[in-house]
């Protein structure tokens, strides 16, 4: 295999403190995970096979649900376990280089935006919200609607009130996730919202209403998470996942951010 | 696929989720929509809108699949 043959994969990038790489550290396709330093950086990375890691095989692997499963693992595996011991700034999903050289350039060309990133993260954990309403229940819309007129005008003004319910549940329910949102994000130190998961995604058969990231300082993730607790109820379940490796909050500078940063 | 429902506190008292019990949706939101994105001398980065798209098409086509595998098999 020829030096054009492999790419350099990038999962993560920390402050270079001098510590060695995890051993025996695996990434994607089972390749071992390595460390390039620079400028006072160091970037998680490893050989991958362009055969497979290349533009074209890329786009086909996509559509493999077995492969984009395990590879996203083998991605967050690595990510983790740097994350475990020091600020680390995850890098998207299949970022492949064409070498180490490239990987020194970036360090170097991005040191600031790094170094700005890490300082974000420092200290402080991604926690993930996920807000459910059950809507067929939420209607009011069900009940027996009384009045004058034969059997046609009551079918009709019930089903002008199923609409109407219907309607009045969404607002209902966008205002419950905002309200929800704001009260998760005045314990975080920055907040933002993923896109709701499809129910077939979520695997719930209610509607999810909020999808957020929060970006909490560790000596106040109980006060978070009782946060969380607290917001359960009046027909809404809310569910916590984390914490996470800082993915939602480490956009670069120039990066298209959606961050709503309160701190 | 499996959905977590944990209680907060226990959560944060337990400090992470084994990898292996993190959903996969909960992980490709952060992994296709979070994380640093950089251009430069790429081969390639699934910054990409597109390859985003066919992922989770992917994703909800084999959920499908997987639930009327179930209903037959059931």
């Amino acid at each position: 295999m020829t030096v054009n043959d492999t790419g350099t994969y990038l999962y993560a990038v920390s402050h270079d403190t001098g510590s060695p790489c995890p051993e025996d550290l695996t990434g994607v396709a089972g390749t071992n995970v390595r460390t390039v330093a620079y400028a006072g950086l160091v970037a998680y990375v490893s050989t991958v096979p362009l055969e497979r890691f290349g533009a074209e095989p890329l786009r086909q692997s996509m559509e493999d649900l077995d492969w984009l499963g395990e590879t996203a693992r083998a991605h967050h595996h690595v990510v983790e376990e740097v994350a475990a011991s020091r600020p680390t700034a995850p890098v998207r999903l299949v970022t492949v280089y064409r070498g180490d050289d490239q990987i020194r350039d970036l360090l170097s060309q991005r040191h600031d935006d790094f170094t700005e990133a890490l300082a974000r993260v420092t200290g402080r954990q991604e926690w993930g919200v996920k807000a459910y309403v059950d809507l067929t229940t939420a209607t009011p819309a069900d009940q027996e609607v009384a009045g004058t007129g034969g059997p046609g005008a009551a079918y009709l003004r019930r089903r002008q009130m199923s609409l109407r319910g219907r309607e009045e549940a969404w607002r209902q329910a966008a205002a419950q996730a905002e309200e929800i949102h704001d009260a998760l994000s005045s314990v975080a130190c920055a907040s933002r919202r993923h896109r709701a998961q499809d129910p077939e995604l979520s695997g719930r058969k209610e509607l999810m209403i909020l999808n957020g990231a929060y970006l909490v300082e560790r000596d106040r993730r109980e006060e978070f998470a009782h946060m969380v607790d607290k917001l359960r109820g009046r027909g809404v379940d809310v569910e916590l996942t984390g914490p996470w490796a800082p993915y939602s909050f480490t956009e670069l500078a120039d990066g298209q951010a959606e961050i709503h940063d309160d701190g | 696929m499996t959905v977590e429902n944990p209680r907060g506190a226990e959560l944060a008292r337990e400090g992470r989720l084994p990898s292996e019990r993190v959903a996969l949706v909960d992980l490709l939101d952060r992994l296709l929509a979070g994380g640093v994105v950089v251009s430069g001398d790429l081969v390639l980065s699934i910054a990409d809108i597109d390859l985003v798209r066919i992922s989770i098409r992917t994703l909800i086509t084999s959920v499908r699949e997987c639930d009327t595998h179930q209903e037959v098999r059931s």
